[in-house]
């Protein structure tokens, strides 16, 4: 009895669990301030600064992050490279997480997020790139949902509804790539309509572009980076195949990443020839922008080639790692660092301890429940019974 | 089959061409048309040399929209020595800039020609009224704040600690008073006729008349007439814009052609990749059914070649096996032969050697019984 | 239809857009199975 007891308890109280506990608690604190209180008790949020740490971060980083969803589906089954096959439900659990987060993220963000169905149903602002943003992410998140739906059908024994999804994967990964697509670009166009208050470095005609192409390779090494993660931490409940498969991802979106990360350091440099700004690039400002393009685009690129050249999985993480430190910087200089960067120092934004620890619970959030869904539906391994869908 | 998916890629390509080439321009949202705003909207001619920071328009403004009360109150002067921004209970300014005499300029929502708070507000909370008033509508508004992104004065506030019912503050041309054909509280107050309120297009012409009639007493420039798209707030200064925070940077171009690009690319995008897609999707299970069609004719060739070898060999030992049988079984006879041709010689010696006998002799059969 | 602001133009131009938008994701899929139906 006392054994049974020691063993549950053991089970309950794994370092994980209580810190992600506390973290948890200290979140739930947090948002009753948040809803008792307003955003201006738990946020530095200002008349200057309307957008922080949680449009920087938790919109833009985690939409920006969770694109390994729509690449990785669509390499396997719009490209036909099956060898990313065992990634697939992987990376569309951690899109659909991500996005879930991102509308949980919102709720805290936004006035009145019991409107949030306004635009979209009730008065549509056609002329917003917001309204894009909106509409596409209710969609993609719907879509993933579905993705999703099948390993959980697997779990639950519904045989039939799960062969009827599964019919759908194909329409499912385009219209996802679409999808994404469209909010990937529309994140950065939001910013197109303040010239006056990015910095031009950053500011240019084609951020939709750049936001779109940094989609891909962002969503690339998070796939390989929550590999990474997943095989140290959950490595038992990964199937023959996943673990024969992974060295093949890795590799396999290494190059691909580095190919496109290239790509991307030339058309950011055509940017700033195509508007003259040459000139940024010797004042501080400049130094900034190129410690971010220089040294947290290319650099890594470079990192990613040598390693899928010499088929070094050590380098192709290090390098994932190093890609995702590059689009988060990139995505906070462009909504809070090089944003009202004209502003006068005391005017400034720096966000709050609340705005840090709302963040960090939401995160923690996705990893206890990405952490619940792996380890007990198939998302790591094919479940016995279903062998046959491909 | 090569041939339509050829013509089927360069025509994508050219479509592809086209239709980002078109998107990605910065023209208009509306390519080649052109807009003039609505012809009988009002404005405010705001003549900052005439100001002298009394505060009058702030406090009219105050009871006028029945804000909260400031903490210091309204003929405080010492309030100018520090920059203000407009506030939740602040939809008007003043503020004051150095210089012998002092420079007073007001500042407040300028009712844009293209506002960009109207142009980013995705439930069309904001909304450029036929009368000029950029209005603001609470019961629409989510409280995302893209407005206050937008906007390139910095006027929207947000009532950030209000809980339930925030809401965005700004000026609201007095839309109300105006539509009982009043003027806005703080041009009624005014006691310099800093400010005035009338048509745009009319206000317009006044500026530059002023300029004119006093040549070097202003700039030379009417700004809001064009900035932006053009406002419906116009200033004339003595000083440059910029030393009164007015920046001179914001350019002409409105704001909605600033997203206008990106914008238009979105239905091309939804129009053109399910072509693409499908046809990279459709390009690679060809390409997997051609790969296993040949892998399949390998295998076979292979099998064939296998099995024609194997026949091949099969006859020749079969032929080789059968010619040594036939050699064995010639030998074998020969050997047969052999052996009783040697025995009838080894006989017909012995019958030669051995005597031979009456019986014998008698007997020439040969027949011996012995 | 007189658009007096290039705001107001953008409103209804890209709100027939998004409608039309709508109606090519509807019709596309349903027009690729017409033309793969005979396929093996």
């Amino acid at each position: 009895m006392t054994k049974e007891k020691t063993i549950a308890e053991k089970q309950l109280f794994t370092p994980f669990n209580v810190i992600a506990g506390i973290i948890i608690f200290i979140g739930v604190i947090i948002t009753i301030l948040r809803f008792t209180r307003g955003i201006g008790a738990v946020t530095n949020l200002d008349n200057n600064n309307p957008w922080g740490l949680w449009i920087g971060f938790d919109l833009l980083c985690g939409v920006a992050l969770a694109a390994g969803g729509y690449v990785t589906s669509s390499a396997c089954y719009v490209f036909g490279l099956k060898k990313y096959h065992s990634a697939v439900r992987p990376a569309i659990l951690t899109a659909f997480l991500g996005y879930a987060l991102v509308v949980f993220a919102l709720h805290y963000d936004v006035g009145r997020p019991w409107r949030l169905p306004y635009p979209i149903f009730y008065s549509p602002g056609t002329s917003s790139l917001l309204f894009e943003v909106g509409l596409c992410v209710f969609l993609y998140l719907t879509v993933l949902f579905v993705e999703w739906t099948p390993s959980a059908f697997e779990w639950l024994g519904f045989r039939k509804l799960r062969a009827w999804v599964l019919r759908l994967t194909l329409v499912l990964t385009i219209f996802g790539v679409i999808l994404s697509t469209l909010h990937q670009s529309s994140l950065g166009a939001l910013f197109q309509i303040a010239p006056s208050k990015l910095h031009p470095l950053w500011y240019s005609g084609y951020l939709h572009v750049y936001f779109f192409i940094s989609s891909m390779f962002a969503g690339m090494s998070m796939v390989i980076f929550e590999g990474t993660l997943a095989h140290r931490w959950l490595h038992d409940k990964m199937d023959e195949t996943h673990l024969a498969e992974a060295e093949g991802v890795v590799l396999g979106f290494g190059k691909a990443a580095s190919l496109i990360m290239m790509g991307y350091v030339g058309i950011k440099i055509i940017g700033i020839a195509v508007d003259n700004n040459w000139h940024y690039l010797t004042t501080g400002w400049g130094f900034w922008f190129l410690f971010e393009l220089v040294g947290f685009v290319l650099f890594p690129a470079i990192l990613y080639g040598m390693g899928s050249r010499e088929k070094n999985t050590t380098f192709v993480r290090i390098a994932a790692f190093w890609s995702i430190l590059g689009i988060i910087l990139n995505r906070l200089n462009i909504s809070v660092i090089a944003f009202n960067w004209h502003l006068p120092s005391a005017d400034r934004y720096v966000p709050s301890f609340l705005e840090i620890g709302t963040t960090i619970f939401i995160v923690t959030v996705g990893v206890v429940v990405y952490k619940f869904i792996a380890t007990r539906m198939p998302i790591l391994y094919e479940h016995p019974d279903y062998k046959e869908h491909h | 089959m090569a041939i339509s998916r050829r013509k089927f890629l360069t025509s994508m390509g050219a479509a592809i061409g086209a239709g980002t080439t078109g998107a990605l321009t910065k023209a208009y949202g509306a390519t080649n048309q052109h807009f003039n705003g609505y012809p009988e909207s009002f404005g405010v001619l705001h003549d900052i040399t005439r100001c002298i920071g009394c505060r009058k328009c702030e406090q009219a403004c105050n009871e006028v929209n029945k804000l909260d009360k400031p903490e210091k109150p309204f003929d405080d002067l010492k309030v100018l020595d520090q920059k203000r921004r407009t506030g939740e209970a602040a939809y008007t300014v003043v503020n004051k800039f150095g210089g012998t005499p002092d420079v007073f300029a007001k500042k407040q929502c300028n009712h844009c020609q293209e506002p960009a708070c109207a142009s980013a507000c995705f439930v069309k909370a904001l909304k450029k009224d036929k009368t000029g008033a950029v209005v603001y509508d609470e019961s629409l508004c989510v409280g995302c704040r893209y407005c206050m992104v937008a906007c390139p004065f910095n006027i929207p506030a947000y009532t950030y600690n209000d809980p339930l019912t925030p809401k965005v503050t700004k000026c609201t041309l007095c839309l109300p008073r105006i539509m009982e054909g009043k003027l806005p509280g703080c041009v009624e107050i005014c006691p310099k006729e800093a400010l005035i309120f009338g048509k745009r297009k009319d206000l317009v012409k006044i500026a530059w008349k002023r300029i004119t009639d006093s040549p070097g007493h202003y700039m030379e420039h009417v700004y809001g007439e064009h900035e932006m798209g053009g406002t419906s707030w116009l200033y004339l200064s003595r000083a440059p814009f910029e030393t009164v925070d007015m920046r001179e940077d914001l350019g002409i171009t409105p704001a909605p052609q600033f997203t206008s690009g990106a914008l238009g690319t979105v239905p091309i995008v939804v129009g053109l990749w399910p072509v693409l897609l499908t046809g990279v999707y459709a390009i690679s299970k060809r390409k997997e059914k051609i790969a296993d069609e040949e892998r399949k004719e390998a295998v076979q060739a292979a099998t064939d070649l296998a099995t024609t070898e194997m026949n091949k060999q099969l006859s020749q030992l079969k032929n080789k096996m059968t010619k040594e049988k036939e050699a064995a079984v010639k030998t074998e006879v020969k050997k047969a032969l052999d052996a009783t041709a040697k025995k009838a010689a080894e006989e017909a010696n012995a019958a030669e050697k051995t005597p031979v006998t009456k019986e014998a002799v008698d007997d020439d059969t040969g027949n011996e019984e012995e | 239809m007189e658009f007096f602001t290039l705001h107001d133009f953008m409103t209804y131009s890209k709100g027939i857009t998004y409608l039309i938008m709508g109606a090519i994701l509807v019709f596309m899929p349903i027009y690729w199975l017409y033309l793969t139906d005979r396929d093996d």
